[in-house]
This record gives C-alpha cells, structure tokens and sequence, in this order.
C-alpha cells in the first residue's frame, strides 16, 4: 500500500496562515539568549567608545526580513555607546538597506553627525578583491564617500588607512560575497575582530568560523538570534515581533512532519498486514 | 595554437598568483591585486554580452511568436523602463539625463527609478525568497521520515532544532532549574548546531576543500581544459 | 626659589621622558609600506597620547590619537620602503599639556617571504606533490581504483530519458561566476554532458546568471557539439543570459521549468537561498534531478528534493572521473592523500591540545 500524501497546497495555506496572523495578532512569546549572540553583544559592549567600526551591508531586499533587523539593532547599539560606523555594502543593494537603516538612526540620534559618528563609503563591486584592497589601503578603494566627499575632508576617517584602525568589522551577509570573505581577509590576513549577521538558512555553513581561533566572535544567524539582541539590549523591535511568526510557522512544520510520520507508520502496518 | 594561448596565460597566472601569497617584495605583491582588478574589468565589459543576449534571445521569440513570447514582451519592457528611468531621472543623488525630475517627485514621491525600486523590485525579491518558506514545509514533510535509526536521529535533531529556534522552544523549557539549563530547548538546539552540525560542515568543507585545490592544479598544469570546450 | 621651581619642573619633566617608552621599527611581512609603533607610558599617567609623523620640509601630521597608555600601532599611509620616517610621541594631561615627548626614526623595508605563511606554503607544498606525483605515476600506467559516484552515472540516464520523452534537459552551472572553482567544475560536467546531448539528439537549455559564464558556457556547449560530430545541431541560443540578480534568475529558471517541463535538470555549481526553490520546482515538475555543490548549507536542501547530489569534493572530481583519463584521476588519488595527512594532523592536534602542548596549534595558525 503506498504512503498516503499530503497535495503540497494545503501544507503552502497552512504555513501562510501561521505566518501571517502571528504578525497581525502578536503572541508575545518569551525569548532566550544564546551564547553565539552574547559574544556579538559583548563585542560591541567591550569597544571603547569613540572607536572606529566597520559594517558590511552585504544583501539584498530579499533577505532584508531577517538582516534588516539586525542592522537596526547593531547600529543602534554602536550608537548608543558612541561609536564611529562606517558603512559600506559589497551588494550593490546593500547600500539602500543601509541608508534604510540610516533613516531609522536619524530619528532617534538626531545629535549624531553625518561624517563625525558615521559615514555611508557605499558599494564597490569586487567582493574579495576589494576587501584585500581595503585591508591594504582603504582611501585607494573609497576615495571618497558615497555623496562624494572626498575622504580626506571627512573628520572620522582621518587616520583610518587600513583595518589596523578599525576595532572590529560586521558583515549583515546573505551570502557571496559577504561574511566569509569578510573572515579571510578581516580576521585571518589582518587579524581583526569580525562577526557578523546571517539568515537562518545560511547559519550552518558559517558556524563553523565561530571558533577556538576566534575567526568570527559570535554569530547572529536568522531572525531569532535578532530577537535575543534586541532582548540583550532591552529594545524590543522588528525582530521580536517577527519571532511569533516564526515559532508558529516552525510549529506548523513540526505537525507536519508528525503526519507524515503517522501516515507512513499505518502505510508500514497495512504492508505488513496485507502479508 | 588556439588552445596553447590560454593553456600558458593560465600557467603564467596561477603561478604568479601562488607566489604573491607568500612574497609580499614588489612586484608580487603588487601583481596579485593588479590580476585581480584586470578580472573586475573584464566582467565590468562582459555585463554587456549578458545584456546582448538577453534582447537577442527575447527578441526572437517574439519576432517568431514562439510559445510564450507574451513573457518576453513583459522582460524586455521591465528592462527598458528601469534602465531607461534610471538614465532619464538618476536614481536617489545621482542626476539623470534630464535632471532629477523634481515635477515627477512631487507627484510620486521619489525618482521612477527609486520608487520602481522601492515599490516593486523589492517586494518581487521578497516575495521569491519567502517561497523558501513554503518549499521547506514541503521538503520537510517529504524528508523527516522515522524509516531508519539514522532518519529517526536526523528527526530528533531536526525537530529539537527547529523548536530551539523559536520563541516557543523558551517557552516550553523555560520551566526547567537552572541547574539544568542544558536541557533548556535553545541550548539544545545551539548544541547541535555548534557541535555535531559544525563537525559534519567542516568534513565537508576541509574535503571541498582539498578538491579546489585539486581543480586548480588541474587547470594550472593544463590537464583539466574542459572549461576551455577542451576534453 | 622661582628658578629652583623651574629646575625641578624641567627635572622631572626629563626624568618622566626617560619613562615613555616609543618605538618604531619596520612592519614584518609586507611589501615595505608600513610603519609598526609601539609605546608604553605607563608609568608617566597621561590622559591621551599624540603621534604625528614629522615630515622632511618641517611639517607635521598627525597620525594617531590614543587613550591606552600602552599599544601599538601600524601606520601604512605615506610609507616608502627604504625611505626614513620620523615620528614623535606626546604623552599630554586631561588638559592638554605635554608631560613628555620623544622622537623616533624608522626605515621600512620590504620583505621576501610572508614568515607568517610558513604553515601554509609547508602545507601547500605537501599538498602539491602529492597530487604531481598521482598525476605523473598515472600517465606511467599505474592502475587507480575511483568509486562509482552515482550521481556522474546518472548523466547517460537523464539523456535516454529526455530523447525519449522528447523532453530538454535543464543545466544551471550555478549562480557565482567563473572566480569561483565551483562553476568551472560545473562547466566541466556541461562539457561532457553537451556532448552527450548530441549524440542522443536531446534538446538542451542553459540560463546563466553571470555574462562571463555566458560566453565560457557557450564555447564549452559548441566544443562539445562538435566533439561528437553535431556542429550542425548546435543551437547558440540554448545558452542564454537571464540576469545577475539571484532570486529574479531564480523567478525566470522556475518559470524555464514549470512551462518547458524538462525531462532532467542539472543543478551543478555554487548555489545560496536559490538551491530549495529550484529543486522543489524541479521536483513538483516530475524531472529527474541531479545535483552538486560545494555549499554545505545547501547539501541538506538538494539531498531532500533531487535524485542524486555531488557532495562538496564529489563535484570537484567530476571532470576526472568523467574524462576517465588516468592522469586526472592521478590527481584525485593525491588529494585522498592529502586527506590522509590531514586527517593525522587533525588526530595529532586534538591530542596534543589535550594534553595542553600548543605548538602545532600555533604553527598552524595563519597570524
């Protein structure tokens, strides 16, 4: 007797149900924090205010539900501690999801100066390449910022030639070129602190960087663990409510697979019946 | 001859590129980044043969009304008014052919390209990436079957996962002492992950590898010239 | 009195100088471009510390500003090898007095070999010879042992199936471009499968998303025809560009399979969030599916929803093993070797960390 099936519809309506009433109806449901994100958090905590930092919006509108956040978090963390960000994408879309993250900024640190507190270089194409380049000499691969500004007439990035005067560096990665390039060059070539945010969906291929070495200092991988920083830094926001639906869709898939089970089970006992 | 010529460029510049690893002296240094932006500027030129044969191929479904050329006509107008909205008006800072097209701005709020970008390109990419969700669903449903002991663990670990990685997972352990956090579902679930999950990346990713590496002498000692249409 | 204050003010001014420790030397393993300076003021408790460099018409620029009181610091900006550079360093109070300053000179140098590499370049070496030697034992006739890999077995399958269903055959070389080993090992497969596709006169399709892997797949595919004596069945437009954008490629590739249907698809290369939505579709289709890919998050999603999957360094050894040329297989034999040596490596460091002896850890350690 063959397994009975489930048409693949019904699964599709089910998971659209779950994901989206959680978002209109929020739950609520409490969050835990994992040692992967505490490292990231400490990172930030343990720089000293009025250093320099550099964060890589390395993705795109697609995958902005899961990183988004976390450049939101980040940022605001950086900002609340006084320290300088540079912004930069090696996604040619990564730019926007910066200055989306800019407008957000803005409102709520208006004292933040554009080009004291932080600056947008914008996109170079290159991936590898032009994080090498940078690690060499950054002023060759951004001569100026993405308005323009000539890098030399920007207060914050006077004496910022290399990696060497960059506390650490954070890549929102959503996959190549991205974090891993950002691990290569960054951490192992010039030996910088680097972490980094990734989807859930990419996590298991990153984790392993996240090592004795030290080669990535903690790992923000999907949604959840942009919930848990927005917990760390008491400031719920885009991510704890997205983790609702996430639980219930999780929940859904988790049913399913219970189905399949119990209809493959009945399969195997009506097979052996049968004999 | 044909083949020869590249077989020896490839030759010359893998060696190099192998040498400026290790000597950082001038000009091997040097020469390794300068490869390395020749190769930025070949595919800056080469996006145009991409864009050559996307118009090419849909052009000719429609000229021979080819099944489904509707979909072409839909391509070829969506890249003709991005980039056409883009060189016209500019996009956010950047000045277009014809300014920045303030009177346009006041009606729609931002530059056409800018509010195509904002207003379609971005929700089509979410959209195409959120059916990840849906196909997951599916493929799990397919794939979690307790047929074996090594399907039942890979059910538990999968299941132990997944609710660890959600707030319900807190939610359902949050109850256990302290004394035994481990058990907590988050935990659990950060444990597979950090542990065997990373041990099986990392056989995978050491043996890919030793292939690369593999590949490359291949192609740099001229054996491997499949790529070239070679054998 | 007033002259004695002064004595004992410049007194101990010149006796905290002696305590600020400042030095510059050159930065090791680079192409001479870098300056590393290094202080230790400690003892003379200034609020911050000031570097400029001073520069040969009398100018000065600053190059540092730092509260640690102890720290290093690596300047690459305006370095010449061979060309001496003079820096001072200021240790000032809360309010801006120098307490103590002292003057440096440095000539950077440019080195031969990356000292820091050493590991690397013993390992590589290893590496290579092992892999030279199994290529060169090879081609003298030395007979070499490779498993069957079922998922190369299945090309001859997918093409009996597409001719006889009349159906095409979908290849996608992944979504990276050629700097990436996983394409080329892609393109490697599209050449023999091409070919076979010729000789079975089954219809094939190739989108890209790269034009350099455009051009290169189009040369691979009409070798190939003419490998097999078809030149004249060779269609250019079976090799065609959608776009660079991942998921819009993903959009066009899923509409390729839902109208066209092919009999099998070939998803072989670097593949990211892409990989679950191309083989569902493919799955849902009824097309026999094969793929390969060195992405280990991607395994997972490709092993659930098609019929046979390369896995990591199976998709590398493709290209040999289909060529069966024994020089090509020689190299895979290298590589088990090297991953023979890794693997005592491996053991070796495990136990010597646990035995708390380091020194393999950090040799192996690229700084």
């Amino acid at each position: 007797m063959a397994q009975k099936t489930i048409d693949r519809r019904w699964i599709f309506l089910l998971i659209f149900i779950g994901v989206a009433l959680p978002l209109i109806f929020i739950i609520g449901l409490p969050i835990e924090t994992t040692e992967n994100v505490r490292m990231v958090y400490e990172m930030v905590e343990n720089t000293p205010p009025g250093s320099t930092v550099l964060i890589s919006y390395d993705f795109d509108p697609a995958s902005r539900p899961e990183l988004y956040p976390m450049g939101l978090a980040l940022v605001e963390h950086c900002f609340q501690r006084d320290i300088k960000v540079i912004f930069t994408a090696l996604w040619p879309m990564g730019v926007q999801m910066a200055e989306d993250v800019l407008d957000v900024m803005r409102q709520k640190f208006p004292n933040k100066e554009y080009g004291v507190d932080y600056v947008n270089v914008g996109f170079k194409a290159g991936g590898i390449v032009t994080v090498q380049a940078m690690g060499k000499n950054f002023r060759e691969v951004y001569p100026s910022d993405m308005n323009g500004t000539p890098i030399s007439e920007i207060p914050m990035l006077r004496g910022v030639k290399n990696f060497d005067n960059l506390a650490f560096l954070f890549s929102l990665s959503a996959g190549s070129p991205g974090i891993k390039e950002w691990v290569q060059i960054g951490h192992d070539t010039y030996g910088r602190p680097t972490s980094g945010g990734v989807t859930g969906v990419s996590a298991p291929s990153i984790l392993p960087y996240v090592n004795e070495q030290q080669q990535l200092t903690g790992l923000l991988a999907g949604l959840k663990a942009a919930a848990e920083y927005e917990f760390l830094m008491d400031s719920p926001g885009l991510a704890t409510s997205g983790m609702d639906a996430q639980s219930i869709a999780h929940l859904i898939i988790i049913i399913f697979i219970i189905i399949a089970n119990v209809n493959y089970w009945r399969a195997n006992k009506a097979e052996k019946g049968g004999k | 001859m044909k083949r020869n010529i590249p077989l020896i460029i490839t030759f010359l510049v893998g060696i190099t590129v192998i040498f400026s690893e290790f000597i950082p002296h001038y000009p091997f240094g040097m020469l390794s980044g300068e490869l390395e932006n020749w190769f930025l500027i070949i595919s800056g030129f080469a996006i145009l043969l991409g864009q050559l044969s996307l118009f090419k191929v849909n052009i000719l479904k429609i000229k021979f009304k080819k099944e489904n050329w509707q979909y072409s006509v839909i391509t070829l107008i969506s890249v003709v008014v991005m980039i056409g909205t883009g060189l016209l008006w500019g996009t956010k800072d950047n000045t277009g052919i014809l300014g920045n097209g303030d009177q346009i701005i006041a009606v729609m709020g931002s530059k056409p390209f800018d509010y195509l970008f904002d207003n379609v390109y971005q929700h089509l990419q979410a959209t195409m990436f959120s059916l990840l969700a849906f196909f997951i669903a599916s493929a799990a449903y397919r794939a979690f079957i307790a047929r074996t002991t090594e399907s039942n663990l890979l059910l538990i670990a999968a299941i132990l996962v997944m609710l660890g990685n959600t707030s319900l997972g807190s939610f359902l352990t949050s109850w256990i002492p302290e004394a035994i956090s481990f058990l907590h579902l988050p935990k659990l679930a950060e444990f597979i992950m950090k542990y065997p999950t990373t041990a099986g990346q990392r056989a995978i990713m050491i043996g890919a590898g030793l292939g690369i590496i593999g590949s490359s002498l291949r192609i740099i000692l001229g054996i491997e010239r499949s790529y070239l249409g070679g054998k | 009195m007033r002259k004695f204050l002064i004595f004992l003010f410049l007194f101990s001014a010149v006796l905290w100088a002696q305590n600020l420790d400042f030095t510059a030397e050159d930065n090791p393993n680079d192409d001479g471009s870098a300056i590393l300076l290094k202080w230790n003021a400690a003892e003379i408790g200034a609020a911050t510390l000031r570097i400029t460099k001073l520069e040969e018409n009398g100018d000065t620029t600053l190059v540092y500003l730092s509260s640690d009181v102890i720290g290093q610091y690596i300047l690459g900006d305006g370095i010449q090898p061979k060309v001496p550079a003079n820096f001072r360093l200021q240790a000032l109070d809360v309010t801006g007095n120098i307490l103590a300053e002292k003057e440096v000179t440095a000539v950077a140098k440019a080195q031969w070999f990356n000292t820091n590499k050493i590991s690397l370049l013993i390992m590589a070496i290893i590496l290579t010879a092992a892999i030279v030697y199994y290529i060169f034992s090879a081609r003298s006739g030395k007979e070499l042992y490779i498993r069957k890999i079922a998922g190369l077995e299945s090309i001859d399958e997918s093409v009996g199936r597409a001719t006889e269903m009349g159906r095409p055959i979908l290849f996608i070389p992944g979504t990276l471009d050629l700097d990436d080993m996983q394409t080329i090992s892609g393109l490697s497969i599209l050449s023999k499968l091409a070919q076979r596709a010729a000789e079975y006169e089954a219809r094939l399709i190739v989108p890209v998303c790269r034009s350099m892997v455009l051009s290169t797949a189009k040369e691979v595919v009409k070798e190939a025809y003419l490998r097999a004596g078809r030149p004249d069945a060779y269609d250019p437009d079976a090799v065609f560009y959608l776009t660079d954008d991942q998921f819009g490629f993903v959009a066009g590739v899923d509409g390729i399979i839902v109208r066209e249907k092919p009999a099998a698809n070939f998803f072989l290369g670097a593949f990211y969030a892409e990989s679950l939505i191309l083989a569902e579709t493919g799955f849902a289709s009824g097309s026999i599916q094969t793929a390969g890919t060195a992405m280990p998050s991607q395994l997972p999603f490709f092993v659930v929803a098609c019929d046979y999957t390369l896995i990591g360094e199976e998709l590398f050894a493709a290209s040999a093993y289909l060529s069966k040329e024994p020089h090509q297989l020689g190299s895979l034999k290298g590589q088990d070797l090297g991953k023979a040596i890794f693997l005592v490596v491996l053991t070796l460091g495990i136990f010597l960390e646990i035995i708390g002896v380091h020194f393999l850890k950090d040799f192996l350690t690229i700084h």
